[in-house]
């Protein structure tokens, strides 16, 4: 089994990603250059945190065009499992592979503490081990986070049961609390928070394994 | 043939329903200058740009395709074009 990790110019989590999925849950990666196309033999792909692009523009607007993700497309309407974490999110949703946006925290700060979160849907495999409603708590660091989405897009999050986590404590002004979201076949996962960091009691907490272990689900 | 070049600026702003801190904050610092009657301040952002292109239709017909695919995104921002003849 392999774990792709892609690395784009401006990427900084994805050691830690690749750290987490070795180390953590003794499984293989491969780091995909932003320029490679060949995505053949992966069984899940990651889209780590960072400031892909230098985030010029907007966050993840740049990263969009890179031809990695042209093969990701491909990949993920195959049904592969695709997890975009905090700039990953914000790439896939300007992918469109998960529908809103991502902008600036209300309160303008670089936000970077533990979160508090509950689980709202354990229909898909990513969150199925935690069981709905439960609490877990993972570090988050960003510093445009908060969700936004039309009413109609709320709606079909909604009734598509894709909402799939939300904070405790709303820390950047996210529509309905929300920190992470599925797509409606639920191979996709973006959220802000970042599992990989709490993948090991040394630095902090593991209520990140289990959801990265669902790669594999 | 000399093709045409034209000077464009698109504006991007943030859509009237999703809340602008950054304008927010500087609405504030603003009447704290002494600045009276700001009731709105919304920050967007203006990309200028040349373009070659045979007429004026086929520059907006591009500059129309680059704004709403990769100067703004639609779910978060509007965008309106200026189009000049250089």
């Amino acid at each position: 089994m392999t774990i792709g990790v892609v690395v784009f110019p401006g990427s900084n989590c994805d050691r830690d990603v690749q750290w987490a999925i070795e180390g953590c849950l003794n499984l293989h990666t491969r780091r995909l250059w932003h320029e490679e196309t060949d995505l053949n033999g992966l069984d899940a792909v990651v889209l780590p945190g960072g400031f892909s692009y230098g985030d010029y523009l907007r966050c993840g607007a740049i990263a969009r065009f890179a031809p990695v993700l042209q093969s990701l497309m491909d990949f993920a309407a195959k049904g592969g499992r695709v997890l975009g974490i905090c700039n990953g999110f914000q790439v896939l949703t300007e992918l469109e592979l998960l529908p809103g946006a991502l902008t600036r925290n209300q309160n303008l700060r670089f936000i970077c503490e533990d979160a508090s979160l509950h689980v709202t849907s354990a229909r898909t495999g990513w969150l199925k081990a935690y069981g709905k409603e439960a609490s877990l708590v993972l570090p988050i660091a960003h510093g445009e986070g908060r969700y936004q989405c039309s009413n109609d897009t709320l709606k079909q999050l909604q009734d598509d049961d894709c909402i799939a986590l939300r904070y405790g404590s709303n820390p950047n002004g996210s529509v309905e609390d929300i920190a992470g979201i599925t797509n409606a076949s639920g191979n996709v996962l973006g959220l802000m928070p970042h599992p990989e960091r709490a993948c090991d009691p040394a630095t902090g907490g593991t209520d990140g394994l289990s959801l990265l272990q669902a790669l594999l689900s | 043939m000399i093709v045409p070049r034209y000077q464009a600026r698109v504006l991007v702003h943030l859509r009237p329903s999703v809340l602008d801190p950054a304008g927010e904050a500087t609405k504030c610092a603003a009447i704290r200058l002494g600045v009276d009657g700001i009731s709105k301040l919304r920050i967007g952002k203006a990309v200028e740009l040349d373009i070659d292109a045979p007429n004026e239709e086929e520059a907006r017909r591009r500059l129309e395709l680059l704004s709403d695919r990769l100067l703004a995104n639609p779910v978060i921002e509007n965008w309106s074009l200026e189009l000049m003849d250089s």
